[in-house]
């Protein structure tokens, strides 16, 4: 029987982790933070089409997560996974060429903002099938067990992904056969529309887990000194005990589930609510009260961070179009 | 494989060469799928395998079609060589987003960065009396789909030899197995498995008419041509072997010979692959064709469990000699 | 100014529906054109032109029943002749550098597409509308054995075969004018005529030979166990090689009786009874058959009786013969004494093969007996001539190998 723990974990020791790695981790929510908000710009300008979803307001569960894994793990996100891939170490510039649908993008023009893939930060994309990237990170474990390399193979998913049978099926398989998966559930509350609550029949996911023995815990997604202790905690279970785990991030999104959204499903109120518990925002405050930044350090920070983007974006304008004669390239490797 | 000389063996027996050669040459290759250890597979094809290749390498799993299958693509991905066995094709059905939303076309979305080395064993086809739910012959279905193979091994020497080259080949690979051919004995030729999984080939040569066809329908189309034989009709049998990607050439210059096109697929027609034949023949050869192209195919109805339905609703050797004999111009 | 008349094809035909014209008014046609259809009692028969000229009136109307020699269509000879170069320049045009295979330096044959003037809808494969554009062939003249008469390659290819085959006709009909007396022409259209008048005219006298064909069996069953199957030579093609080798022999039996006097015909051209599944005979003609080594009479012969049921044969091909052999084949009676196709003067009639006793050689013994009978017209013939004639058939018989 395992130990449940149900209760948010407390964050114990941030005085431990030392400033520039704290800053490090503002850094990286920022990042991300001004990249969609030009994103969002960009869409509306019609320099960026398709589907975009928009991670404003989860910043901190990809931060967190991902700073525990080393190089060699593996990520399999979801079509919310900029920020996934960006704190991966894709590169703002290929991120965003790929929403402009250039050839220098990350997945050649030929993914967009759903499907960025990078070979190099072992970034498995970007499925755009809510769920169907659980048995993929089961099945990469699973090389990773057989092949004796000791590596996680860390998977993000929304809380609708835990309605369907790929998620049963895969804690199962992963449980089982004892494979090094991180399933880390961010738990946003919505579904597109349909609201957590009125979704499952058990809104306990660690208890899940359990089911499938599976040792899990919650986190407070907003907070990225939680949830970087508590994957870092995961992490070092995968690897100690070479078992998957469960990693629930209580979360929200800020803006719509994808553009073209009226959000009749929530109050504009509640939105308001959740936002000032905003990660980037009470991080950075905590981090002025430790003393440990500025105002004045921070404003720099942003600024940082706007020149990158601003970059990333002439990049993407500066980039080429994917000759029309390559389109039938890649459906199979000898094209 | 040296050491083979002329070997008889049955269908079942040629696909278990195939895969115990496979876990032999290479260490990355497993077996995983429903009841492949203990039972011994299903049809019985992975009899014994357990015992000589272990639990690692020889994996039973859940009944858990996505989860196994997905977990086969992921473990391509991360460096080994998974065959994942689906009992039939009905059942991939349950698996048809990982086959479909991911192995086909992972490559593609990420711009060729990651190939999926998987090949997915099935069993297709219906004639056992097993009804609708049983007896589906979808892997002209799977062809629709851009990014995957697809294999339909007809003959001993094909099960014994396209599951190396579909190991070998980068990218997922889908090979379907009559299962009323299981049984099927033939004799290995010498030098055997020395086929490509790109080509096409003829299985009979004629003057007069052109059976596409593959799968269990090469036998029945091999048994009605032997009867049109017999009425001065030289048949020519194309066994097409590979559904996707089609083999455009060999087809195309067996329907230029002959002047005439019949495909049998137990499949149905609307849509199907029997559809994309005609289609691809009429496209670029109308000007050598001496008459319609003609279908045979499964009725479109699903599979009926009485046996005098079923056989009714399934292309055979009669309906074949039936429908070669009223092409125009066949005679003389 | 022609006139073109319904033709006779036999000499039971009394006359004929017009099922399709293959023409309409404008149109140019060429000796030896298949321009309409007729249905006869012995089924569908393409009927031919033999002058050339351009179509100005079509006065039998399809669906009509004709009698023989009455007027169907009028066809204009010379004096149109530029009009048909115009629609010749015109039709090139579009064409532009593609080359069509010219006949004869005559008109190319248009496309039906490109030819919008014409109604005549032609159901044609690809393939063989792809053929005759090679051989230069023009669909509308081809009878076509597919459903619905849907034309296919083998049509497309026999049809240029036999257009081969009629315009080397032709010629030998040209070298041997000067030994017929018979107007080419009246010959072809007076038969039917004749025919009914055969038997109170005609005195006809019969002599009887039985023939062993041991011999002359058993050198086919050796023949054709070295040959595939459909190469394969029958009893009737050995029967047709031998009579007209005959014949070179014994011409006075080739040739026709007309304005009261025996005209030997040089060429010999032996027609054979086929009996039509649907009732009745056409009796075709093998060309020179005496010149023909048998491999080329049995191909032509399988080629003609499958046109024969089709009812694809030509008028010219039912209205050659010199002679007329029938065979009974394997069914029907010993003997067969039969009723002379005038103008010819001679009918050679085989019954059925049958094992009966018989002298050999002061030996009586169970033998294949082939009972054969000579009908011949006692105006032109006689007795001696007759039995010189069944001498040579049956010493012939008794040395297969040398045919």
């Amino acid at each position: 029987m395992t130990t449940k723990k149900k209760t948010t974990t407390p964050v114990k020791n941030t005085t431990s982790v030392d400033k520039q790695k704290k800053l490090y981790l503002l850094h990286q929510m920022m990042r991300i933070r001004q990249m969609e908000e030009e994103a969002y710009e960009l869409y509306t300008q019609e320099k960026i089409r398709g589907f975009l979803h928009l991670y404003d307001g989860e910043e901190a569960v990809a931060v967190g997560v991902i700073e525990n894994l080393k190089e060699e793990d593996s990520i399999i996100a979801t079509y919310r996974e900029h920020g996934h891939a960006l704190v991966r170490g894709v590169s703002m510039k290929s991120i965003m060429a790929e929403m402009y649908g250039k050839a220098e993008g990350c997945s050649g023009g030929r993914g967009g903002s759903m499907h960025l893939y990078d070979k190099k930060t072992n970034f498995l994309g970007g499925s755009a099938i809510v769920a169907n990237g659980l048995p993929m990170a089961v099945g990469v474990a699973f090389a990773y067990k057989r092949l004796k390399e000791e590596k996680v193979a860390c998977c993000f998913f929304g809380e609708g992904a835990v309605d369907e049978g790929e998620f049963h099926e895969s804690l199962n398989l992963a449980s089982l056969w004892e494979l090094p998966v991180l399933f880390v559930c961010e738990n946003n509350l919505y579904s597109m529309g349909m609201p957590f609550q009125l979704a499952e029949a058990e809104t306990d996911l660690v208890e899940k887990a359990d089911g499938y023995k599976i040792e899990g815990t919650t986190v407070d997604g907003m907070d990225v000194m939680a949830v970087l202790e508590a994957a870092g905690n995961a992490v070092n279970y995968i690897r100690e005990q070479k078992k998957p785990y469960f990693l629930e991030c209580q979360t929200y999104r800020y803006r719509a589930h994808s553009m073209f959204d009226p959000e009749r499903y929530r109050s504009k109120q509640e939105v308001e609510e959740w936002k000032k518990r905003d990660p980037i925002k009470t991080f950075a405050d905590k981090l002025k009260q430790e003393e440990l930044l500025t105002e004045e350090e921070f404003k720099k920070l942003s600024e940082n961070v706007a020149e990158e983007v601003e970059a990333s974006v002439q990049f993407a304008e500066e980039g080429t179009k994917e000759p029309v004669e390559n389109l039938t390239r890649y459906v199979y490797s000898d094209q | 494989m040296n050491k083979v000389a002329k070997l008889t063996m049955t269908y079942r027996e040629a696909i278990r060469e195939a895969i115990r050669d496979a876990m032999q040459k290479d260490e990355r290759v497993f077996l995983m799928g429903e009841d492949v250890g203990r039972y011994g597979g299903c049809f019985n094809v992975s009899e014994g395998m357990l015992e000589e290749f272990g639990e690692e390498r020889i994996i039973d799993t859940p009944l858990s079609e996505s989860g196994f299958t997905g977990c086969g693509i992921g473990a391509a991905l991360g460096g080994m060589r998974p065959i994942v066995e689906i009992m039939t094709v009905n059942f991939s059905l349950l698996a048809a987003d990982q086959i479909i939303n991911t192995a086909a076309i992972l490559l593609y979305m990420s711009g060729g960065q990651f190939n999926v080395p998987v090949v997915i064993r099935m069993a297709t086809g219906g004639g056992k009396q097993l009804a609708a739910q049983h007896s589906r012959s979808l892997e002209g279905w799977y062809a629709h789909i851009p990014g995957l193979k697809i294999l339909t091994p007809a003959t001993i020497e094909d099960a014994r030899s396209m599951l190396w080259h579909a190991l070998e080949d980068p990218d997922p690979v889908l090979i379907f197995e009559n299962s009323t051919l299981y049984n099927y004995k033939g004799t290995l030729p010498e030098n055997g498995a020395a086929f490509d999984i790109r080509t096409a080939k003829v299985r009979r040569e004629g003057r007069d008419v052109s059976i596409l066809t593959y799968g269990i329908g090469l036998h029945k189309s091999l048994e009605a041509s032997e009867k049109l034989a017999e009425e001065g009709i030289e048949a020519e049998v194309v066994d097409l072997r590979v559904l996707r990607p089609l083999d455009n050439e060999t087809i195309f210059s067996s329907v230029v010979k002959t002047g005439r096109a019949v495909i049998v697929d137990e499949g149905w027609k609307s849509g199907g692959i029997s559809a994309e034949i005609s289609t691809r023949v009429t496209e670029e050869l109308f000007y050598e064709l001496d008459c319609p192209v003609e279908r045979i195919c499964g009725e479109e109805v699903p599979a009926p469990y009485a046996k005098h339905l079923e056989q009714a609703s399934l292309p055979n050797a009669q309906s074949i000699v039936k429908t070669v004999k009223k092409m125009g111009g066949i005679y003389g | 100014m022609g006139k073109f008349v319904m033709p006779s094809l036999g000499s039971e035909m009394i006359d004929a529906k017009l099922v399709q014209w293959f023409i309409q008014p404008g149109d140019k046609v060429n000796k030896g054109d298949i321009i309409g259809e007729i249905d006869t009692e012995k089924g569908l028969i393409d009927i031919e032109i033999f002058e050339e000229g351009i179509v100005t009136e079509l006065i039998a109307k399809e669906g009509e029943t004709i009698p023989v020699g009455s007027i169907m269509a009028i066809i204009n000879g010379a004096d149109e002749k530029t009009k048909v170069e115009v629609i010749e320049t015109k039709q090139q045009e579009p064409n532009g550098e593609k080359e069509l295979p010219k006949k004869n330096g005559k008109l190319k044959h248009p496309h039906k597409e490109d030819n919008k003037e014409s109604t005549v809808k032609v159901k044609a494969s690809p393939l063989a509308r792809r053929v005759a554009e090679d051989l230069g062939v023009d669909l509308t003249k081809v009878g076509g054995s597919g459903p619905a008469g849907t034309i296919h390659r083998k049509d497309v290819e026999a049809f240029a075969e036999l257009k081969k085959a009629d315009e080397t006709f032709e010629k030998e009909l040209e070298m041997a004018d000067h030994l017929s007396a018979a107007d080419k022409k009246s010959m072809r259209h007076s038969i039917a005529a004749a025919m009914s008048r055969s038997n109170q005219e005609i005195p006809h006298y019969y002599l009887e030979i039985d023939i062993d064909m041991k011999r002359a069996l058993d050198w086919l069953q050796e023949t054709n166990n070295k040959r595939p199957v459909n190469e394969r030579l029958m009893p009737a093609m050995l029967l047709i090689k031998t009579v007209a080798n005959a014949l070179a022999e014994v011409p006075e039996l080739n040739g026709f009786w007309t304005d009261e006097a025996m005209h030997i015909e040089e060429g010999i051209h032996i027609g054979f009874a086929i009996s039509l599944r649907q009732g009745g005979l056409v009796i075709p003609a093998i060309l020179n058959a005496d010149r023909k080594s048998l491999d080329e009479i049995r191909s032509e012969f399988v080629d003609m009786v499958t046109r024969a049921r089709e009812g694809h044969l030509r008028s010219r091909e039912v209205s050659s013969a010199t002679i007329t052999l029938t065979s009974l084949g394997e069914r029907g009676a010993q003997k067969v004494y039969g009723v002379i196709y005038p103008p010819q003067v001679a009918l050679i009639g085989f019954g059925k093969i049958m094992e009966r006793p018989h002298a050999v050689e002061g030996m009586i013994g169970i033998r294949p007996v082939l009972s054969t009978v000579l009908a011949g017209d006692h105006r032109a013939t006689d007795g001696h001539t007759g039995s010189r004639f069944l001498e040579k058939i049956n010493e012939q018989l008794q040395h297969p190998e040398a045919l």
